[in-house]
């Protein structure tokens, strides 16, 4: 699933979603709702949950883009699946240490290493 | 005109903007286009783009009720050692003691609730002036 106008990439690997950012911001809150409509779609709409969420093109996030993390992870959860991260780049991964995100969600350096997971 | 001076808010730059999310975003490139002009590094101007993003962000939602006839009013001052920023809304205001800490454990899991925290975070100086309705954020020129 990829078109000019859509915020993420959708590919499956071994029946793990994998969505990558295709925005170097996730940032002000217009952009994170239609964001966060395109993640659900992606989530509800392929079969299996388990998903890895790459965020090697992303350079920027902000507060609203956290929320919209949270609410994905409650949906996969409630799909029976897993949700993990990867490929944060140090300053953005600060971000989730502040707010102690990186203990709700499992982060992982690359997305092989997480897809090796899961 | 007086160069602005990020000690004398008498000087400071001003950009007033509709209380939508979409005017919101608008004063945040002419800003970090003043500080890139000032040499801040890439660490600081990140630290200034998200304190700036988390503090509109208030004001339209929170500030302002999602009321588009209100309005933000930015000013801000930069120079090459400090840029300040403060964001006023035309909302009835708020106790920033009162807002919980996102980080406890029973709140981890709350989709919304970080900005200020946020805020704190990145800037050197967060102050709440008029009950809460202004906020007063200053970053030292620092990487």
């Amino acid at each position: 699933m990829t078109s000019a106008d859509t915020h993420i990439n959708v590919k499956d690997s071994n029946g793990v979603r994998v969505i990558e950012f295709c925005d170097r911001k996730i940032l002000d809150e217009l952009s994170i709702s239609e964001l966060g409509g395109e993640l659900n779609s992606a989530v509800d709409s392929q079969s299996g949950a388990n998903t890895l969420l790459d965020f090697k093109n992303v350079e920027h996030l902000s507060s609203a883009a956290l929320g919209m993390l949270i609410t994905l992870d409650k949906r996969i959860k409630d799909k029976k699946g897993v949700l993990k991260l990867s490929n944060i780049n140090p300053q953005i991964y600060e971000v989730f240490k502040i707010t102690r995100l990186n203990k709700l969600f499992e982060i992982h350096e690359s997305a092989d290493k997480a897809l090796a997971s899961f | 005109m007086a160069k602005p001076d990020p000690h004398n808010e008498d000087t400071f730059r001003e950009i007033q903007v509709k209380s939508t999310l979409h005017a919101a975003k608008l004063p945040e490139k002419t800003i970090l286009k003043d500080v890139e002009n000032h040499g801040f590094g890439p660490e600081t101007t990140f630290a200034i783009k998200l304190a700036l993003e988390e503090a509109m962000t208030n004001a339209v939602r929170h500030g302002n009720a999602n009321d588009p006839d209100k309005s933000i009013r930015v000013r801000f001052a930069v120079s090459n050692e400090c840029a300040v920023i403060i964001v006023r809304d035309d909302g009835p205001g708020f106790d920033p003691d009162t807002v919980p800490d996102p980080t406890a454990p029973d709140r981890l899991s709350q989709p919304s609730g970080r900005g200020i925290m946020l805020m704190g975070a990145y800037m050197d100086e967060v102050k709440y002036r008029d009950n809460g309705r202004e906020v007063y954020m200053l970053k030292k020129n620092g990487d």
